[in-house]
């Protein structure tokens, strides 16, 4: 009989368990429509992750843009930057009911389903800095295109080294697609471009910062005369520096490529290095949120030709894809370094 | 089967049901839910049950063998790797042009040896299930990143992706509430009302008294092992259509919240008390707060803040109330019979794991 009253108080317990599922979240949308914020163009910024100096410099970027608009801004975001755990922000964007989602995707294809529903609901989504598959989205805003790259950092060593000399790269890994392709297209650049300058090597610190120094040393020794290096990738850059502003080459052997602000602050102070290159996330954010507001308007639908104007940015045409291009890449030297925190 | 009855002694049935741990996680839980339907814009949203039940689905399924292991004094550290295990084996069979129902059956017999693999250290070789599982962690999370590497197989075909996010016809429930429903009425059939529970219970209690009183204790906890491993699985099978990707660190970190889950929902850290109701409503109570923080645009580290704090006192409210019920019960106020019904207060099982290690 004690077991019994038992089995009965388990019994009533998973019934009103199952009930109170179903009464207490099962609602109605009954009053939501009185709850969604009026008329202002909300836009969420849904970055990699929170806390990561890159996306506060371009989700405050975002920020500046839908103030200057006056809609409302919000930004949200996982811990780690995995794709599974974007979903839920997503989700919650689409319950919001909010205008326009502007997200680094952490998986081209992995959130599709998220972002499919999040517009079913009737959300616009701007991917930025790291797009999905083109089905996903409305929009992508590009930070910069290969030939950019390229053709910004062919134009820094040639200003730097007097459009003459020895120059070698320091690349990432020896399979790095970007790094290949950007390249391929600063060794034609060259050749048609720039006749004296020579590119005598092209060596692979694997993204490695040990390994990226010791090339450096490496170069310097099989080089005397190299007069630049160029180094496509972060953890290049910030490593040759390193090498060269301890050793005597600094002030002779220029270094340039693609590069933070917070890790080449140090040897853009010290001299070794006079300007590297890379995007602004803060314009880039702040793109993203005129081309999320362009998209809520119906002023454009994201097809190629759309234009639409973003701020102090200009005037800005959508291309193949339904992608936007920022424009060149930014170049960072000791006058306006210090504006730069990520 | 001869009854005896004590109900002179005994509470009315309507105290002994509602004056519980777990009705006092379904009231929170109905409260806070309640209060966020007024007050959080969105929340009584078509679209905040589906997604929160379906954010809550791979904890909910893996809380319920949990519980279980929980309550036998175990615990399982290894399940959300098993996860990623399983989650790993659909993608990367899938990529070989396995179909999906196939490398599903793959994922759980995956799930069934990592369980039975557990099973076998902790109940046959005697190992402590902590360092055991700690071990299978970092084992069965290393074999998964090491078949597919930094890869992620996300062609899934959307028939299935699809069907794993859909909900039942127009209701906001979502189909795989079907299979979690059949499961949780098996696992609350298994835990309370089958003798293999009751020994479930009498081995979190005394697994010497209930090896006594013939209970097969090795076989038993080699069992909840197994089923823990196989639920793992499955809910690595969902969650890799959920989200549409099979990757090596899928679900990382999950063991966490589902134990915290479980605790939460009034199940005893040192075994022998807690209840399949409790643990699913101390599962939504996660569920409805991380929701409503959400829509709120509460940051992320808030909400785990949050919910960390929310544990906290849970655990220590357990102890407290204990240590309450002892000094009334010491002064008199409560009747002498009131106290052979109840669990042991908090402070006994310390002394019942000293037991037990003396014995060894």
């Amino acid at each position: 009989m004690k077991f019994n009253k038992k089995k009965a108080t388990a019994l009533a317990a998973v019934l009103a368990s199952v009930a109170l599922v179903a009464s207490a979240c099962g609602g109605s949308d009954s009053k939501s429509g009185s709850t969604k914020p009026g008329d202002a163009t909300t836009v969420t910024f849904l970055p990699k992750n929170l806390g990561n100096p890159y996306f506060d410099t371009s989700d405050k970027g975002g920020a500046a843009a839908v103030k200057e608009f006056g809609g409302t801004y919000a930004q949200v975001g996982p811990q780690d930057a995995s794709p599974d755990a974007q979903v839920p922000f997503i989700n919650t964007v689409a319950q919001q009911g909010i205008k326009a989602l502007v997200i680094s995707a952490n998986d081209p294809k992995a959130i599709g389903s998220a972002l499919n529903q999040a517009r079913k609901a009737g959300t616009k989504v701007v991917t930025f800095d790291s797009d999905t598959d083109p089905q996903y989205r409305d929009l992508f805003v590009n930070q910069a295109s290969a030939e950019g790259i390229a053709k910004v950092q062919v134009e820094m060593i040639a200003k730097q080294i007097g459009d003459k000399g020895d120059i070698a790269i320091l690349s990432a890994a020896a399979n790095a697609t970007n790094q290949n392709a950007w390249i391929k297209l600063m060794e034609a650049d060259l050749k048609a471009n720039h006749p004296n300058i020579k590119l005598v090597a092209t060596v692979y610190g694997n993204d490695d910062d040990q390994t990226s120094f010791d090339k450096t040393s490496a170069l310097l020794q099989e080089y005397p005369t190299l007069k630049g290096i160029v180094s496509p990738t972060t953890v290049g850059i910030a490593a040759a520096a390193r090498y060269i502003s301890t050793s005597s080459f600094k002030g002779k052997v220029a270094v340039t490529g693609l590069g933070t602000p917070n890790q080449m602050r140090k040897y853009v102070e010290d001299g070794t290095v006079t300007e590297f290159a890379l995007w602004n996330p803060a314009d880039l954010g702040y793109l993203a949120a005129f081309a999320a507001k362009a998209l809520v308007d119906g002023a454009i639908t994201g097809k190629e030709g759309d234009k639409f104007k973003a701020g102090k940015l200009g005037e800005y045409t959508v291309g193949a894809d339904n992608t936007v291009l920022l424009g060149d890449p930014f170049k960072f030297n000791k006058a306006n370094i210090a504006t730069f925190n990520f | 089967m001869s009854t005896r009855t004590y109900a002179e002694h005994a509470l009315p049935l309507w105290r002994r049901v509602l004056l519980t741990r777990e009705f006092a996680v379904i009231g929170l839980l109905i409260v806070i839910a309640l209060y966020a339907r007024s007050e959080v814009a969105n929340f009584d949203g078509p679209l905040t049950l589906p997604f929160l039940l379906l954010d809550m689905t791979p904890i909910l399924l893996i809380a319920l063998p949990m519980t279980m292991v929980i309550v036998t004094g175990e615990i399982d550290l290894s399940v959300a790797s098993v996860v990623g295990l399983s989650s790993v084996v659909v993608g990367d069979l899938h990529q070989t042009g396995w179909s999906i129902p196939a490398a599903a059956v793959a994922a759980l017999v995956v799930g069934v040896i990592c369980g039975a693999f557990n099973g076998f250290l902790v109940a046959y070789v005697g190992l402590p299930s902590l360092a055991v599982t700690i071990g299978t962690l970092a084992l069965y999370r290393g074999i998964a990143v090491g078949i597919l590497g930094t890869k992620a197989v996300t062609d899934f075909p959307s028939k299935w992706t699809e069907l794993a996010s859909r909900n039942i016809g127009s209701s906001g429930f979502p189909v795989v509430m079907i299979p979690f429903l059949l499961l949780a009425v098996m696992f609350a059939l298994l835990l309370h009302f089958t003798s293999f529970g009751r020994g479930v219970f009498d081995i979190g209690l005394n697994d010497e008294a209930a090896r006594f009183s013939g209970v097969d204790v090795a076989r038993t906890k080699f069992r909840l092992f197994v089923l823990a491993g196989v639920v793992s699985a499955f809910a690595g099978i969902f969650y890799t259509l959920r989200y549409g990707s099979s990757r090596g660190d899928n679900a990382t970190g999950l063991e966490l919240q589902v134990i915290a889950a479980v605790l939460l929902g009034g199940v005893s850290i040192f075994g022998g008390r807690g209840a399949l109701h409790g643990v699913i409503a101390g599962v939504l109570l996660i569920g409805v707060i991380s929701s409503a923080l959400r829509l709120e645009n509460v940051t992320v580290n808030l909400i785990n803040i949050i919910i960390g704090l929310l544990l906290v006192l849970s655990v220590v409210s357990t102890s407290f109330l204990a240590w309450v019920s002892e000094l009334s019960q010491k002064s008199g106020v409560i009747k002498r019979g009131r106290q052979n019904r109840q669990a042991p207060p908090a402070n006994a099982e310390p002394r019942r794991r000293r037991q037990k290690k003396e014995k060894q």
